[in-house]
């Protein structure tokens, strides 16, 4: 079930691989004598490679566990079963020496700005804890230099650096973000849903900074999003979610001009154009029902009870993730 | 003239605050005919929603002001209208459908209970009828087993129930027109298809007039007859569809099609973001709003408003320039 079947490697082009990542949350009852009753199966068995300087897009609808691979992948939740690797660092089994190279190497952008930054401290104290954090700089005066040097590559003047976050604008605090996650000099940084929360025109403006800072920095990202036109935009290779697994993955151009498995085509076809003429012309599949509960997710391929194309095995068989070309793999029976 | 259901002409909201006056809504005018889905665009804080709550009278006044203007549906002024006359019309003719199911639904009653609330004030009908047709509606948005669900309270559905039900309860009186304010912002693109496709259905169906707020281009380009675009309290542009997707006349449209990705055709380039940010509504507006980012900017646009210039059947654009050259009228 990995995408490519070879084991862990020590290929310098691969920078983050996980196999079979499986992330179960236990739902329990009782107030005083605590049991057990069932778990959230939110990521179960995700397979992925990500290359050094690429940007692999995760997408799927909201509750499919896009977020938690994402923060699983970095530690912050700890994984129920499989293999995390970034940069050869083994996630699941790093102490805490081990751990906080991890954090430095690898660090995240978050959906909200509004949330994810203290509202108590100052733009300087937020950027410069992870320099704090990671004893990267001793000085006073060093520091403030690269919170300086920060602000500045993400646009911001660096006359701001006593303000708050309450002062800023929902893409100038995102920004703010960006500079937090480039402190640490990462190698990888996993951007989850960083432009959602933004207005059109800024989104353009932070989607651009995060590509000039890739091409300044050979930066490596995870860009979890369901907005499947700007991750055409930005990703190499995009992985498509549903339901906890991955059903589908490929090179951008692939997946979108040449989408295999029928939950991709719905998702794709479900996508407004904007054309009118063009959106016209287009035939849509839409989708009845809602996403299943992750509780209990239905059996053999999890997609059959909305599939348009189900036919009675896809109830009982899993479906084997399978490679149609180069760089193309989908879990689907019909394919 | 005679087409129109609602004719808004001069619109302008301020609101007093403590830091100063906000001006939302600068003097806009537009209409809308019968059985016409027009489309509302423009960024947070541009006036859309403002806008209709103004039409609607739900702004609290203070801290708004209506600082002048009419609304006229089927030609009575709203703003004349009696409080009690305007609480029958709410919810009867104009109806609404905000962007956030689960805060304008009240969590501690069954969606059925909410749904017949609305005919039992505007139709006064007996409690049996209400139920039936409280199902009937259930049906009509697509949610499965109504009669069940009819029990149920707001958190038992998800997102998409949610706003088929508020769908449903607007549609109660079967209005004549519907304010749709970003319903389907908050959901996935495939419940999104579903909404979109719901409210085109019924809107045949009864012959209603839309009003769909978004900031979606492509949603835009899905449902309406005519867009209007808003930027900082204006309309600034207001074409039929087509037209804003083929020969935008206005910087502002120009620039924020441009900055769209798009999800049917390959990479070409970086996008175009738009420099800078929407102005502070808290500074009383000179000249067009969209001078500080525009690229096309004279000095005529930084102190006089330019008046929307007819560009053909229906398209007006507020701007000096002849976007095509680049050279002022």
């Amino acid at each position: 079930m990995t995408v490519l079947q070879s084991s862990h490697s020590q290929d310098q082009q691969i920078l983050v691989q996980v196999s079979n990542m499986k992330k179960h949350f236990s739902i329990s009852k009782g107030l005083i004598i605590e049991r057990k009753v069932g778990s959230v199966k939110a990521v179960d068995g995700v397979s992925f490679l990500i290359q050094r300087g690429e940007t692999l897009g995760l997408v799927g609808e909201s509750g499919c566990g896009k977020t938690t691979v994402g923060r699983t992948l970095l530690g912050l939740y700890p994984a129920t079963e499989g293999e995390i690797y970034i940069d050869n660092h083994n996630v699941r089994q790093a102490r805490r020496d081990e751990m906080l190279t991890i954090r430095r190497k690898a660090q995240m952008i978050f959906q909200d700005p509004y949330a994810s930054l203290n509202p108590r401290w100052t733009v300087n104290s937020i950027i410069s804890e992870p320099l704090r954090v990671h004893k990267i700089f001793t000085s006073n005066k060093e520091k403030s230099e690269r919170v300086q040097e920060l602000l500045n590559l993400v646009s911001l003047s660096p006359r701001l650096v006593n303000r708050f976050p309450h002062e800023f604008s929902g893409g100038q605090r995102q920004r703010i973000g960006i500079a937090r996650a480039l402190a640490s000099n990462p190698a990888f940084i996993v951007c989850d849903e960083p432009i959602s929360a933004l207005d059109v025109s800024i989104q353009a403006q932070v989607v651009n900074l995060l590509e000039d800072l890739q091409d300044q920095f050979n930066l490596t990202y995870l860009f979890i999003a369901h907005d499947l036109s700007m991750v055409r935009h930005i990703c190499d290779r995009v992985a498509v979610m549903y339901l906890g697994v991955i059903v589908e993955s490929a090179e951008r151009n692939e997946l979108y001009e040449n989408p295999l498995h029928p939950y991709t085509q719905a998702l794709l076809s479900a996508v407004p154009i904007p054309d009118p003429k063009k959106g016209r012309a287009r035939s849509r599949i839409v989708l009845t029902g809602d996403v299943p509960s992750p509780i209990n997710p239905p059996s053999g391929c999890r997609f059959h009870p909305r599939c348009p194309i189900a036919k009675d095995h896809c109830s009982i068989d899993v479906p084997e993730w399978r490679q149609i070309t180069d760089d193309h793999w989908v879990a689907c029976h019909e394919v | 003239m005679a087409n129109h259901i609602l004719e808004v002409r001069d619109l302008s909201t301020r609101f007093h605050i403590a830091e100063g006056t906000v001006y939302a809504v600068n003097g806009i005018s537009f209409h809308l005919d019968h059985g016409e889905t027009i489309a509302v665009v423009g960024e947070s804080g541009c006036g859309k929603s403002v806008t209709m709550l103004s039409i609607l009278r739900l702004l609290p006044i203070p801290p708004a002001e209506i600082v002048r203007g009419q609304a006229l549906f089927l030609g009575r002024d709203l703003f004349d209208l009696s409080e009690r006359e305007m609480e029958n019309l709410r919810g009867r003719d104009i109806a609404m459908v905000f962007q956030d199911p689960m805060t304008s639904l009240n969590p501690v009653l069954t969606i059925g209970r909410q749904i017949g609330e609305t005919l039992r004030i505007h139709m006064g009908l007996e409690k049996e009828v209400i139920r039936e047709r409280t199902i009937k509606l259930l049906e009509q948005v697509g949610i499965p087993d109504p009669i069940q669900r009819l029990n149920d309270y707001p958190h038992q559905f998800s997102g998409g129930q949610r706003q088929r039900a508020m769908i449903a309860m607007a549609l109660a009186c079967q209005p004549s027109i519907l304010i749709a304010d970003e319903p389907t912002t908050a959901l996935d693109v495939t419940i999104q298809a579903q909404i979109v496709e719901l409210v085109q259905r019924l809107r045949e169906q009864m012959n209603m007039a839309v009003i769909w707020i978004t900031h979606d281009f492509g949603v835009v380009a899905e449902i309406a007859e005519r867009v209007l675009v808003m930027y900082a309290g204006y309309i600034v542009e207001s074409a039929p569809v087509d037209k804003v997707y083929e020969n935008p006349r206005h910087p502002y449209t120009m620039a924020l099609l441009a900055a769209l990705p798009r999800v049917d055709r390959r990479r070409s380039a970086r996008l175009r973001s738009i420099p800078g940010a929407p102005p502070n509504l808290l500074v009383e507006p000179t000249g067009c709003p969209f001078a500080v980012r525009c690229e096309l900017v004279t000095e005529r646009c930084r102190v006089e408003m330019p008046p929307l210039i007819l560009h053909g059947p229906n398209h007006q654009a507020a701007c000096w320039i002849d976007v095509s050259t680049g050279i002022p009228f």
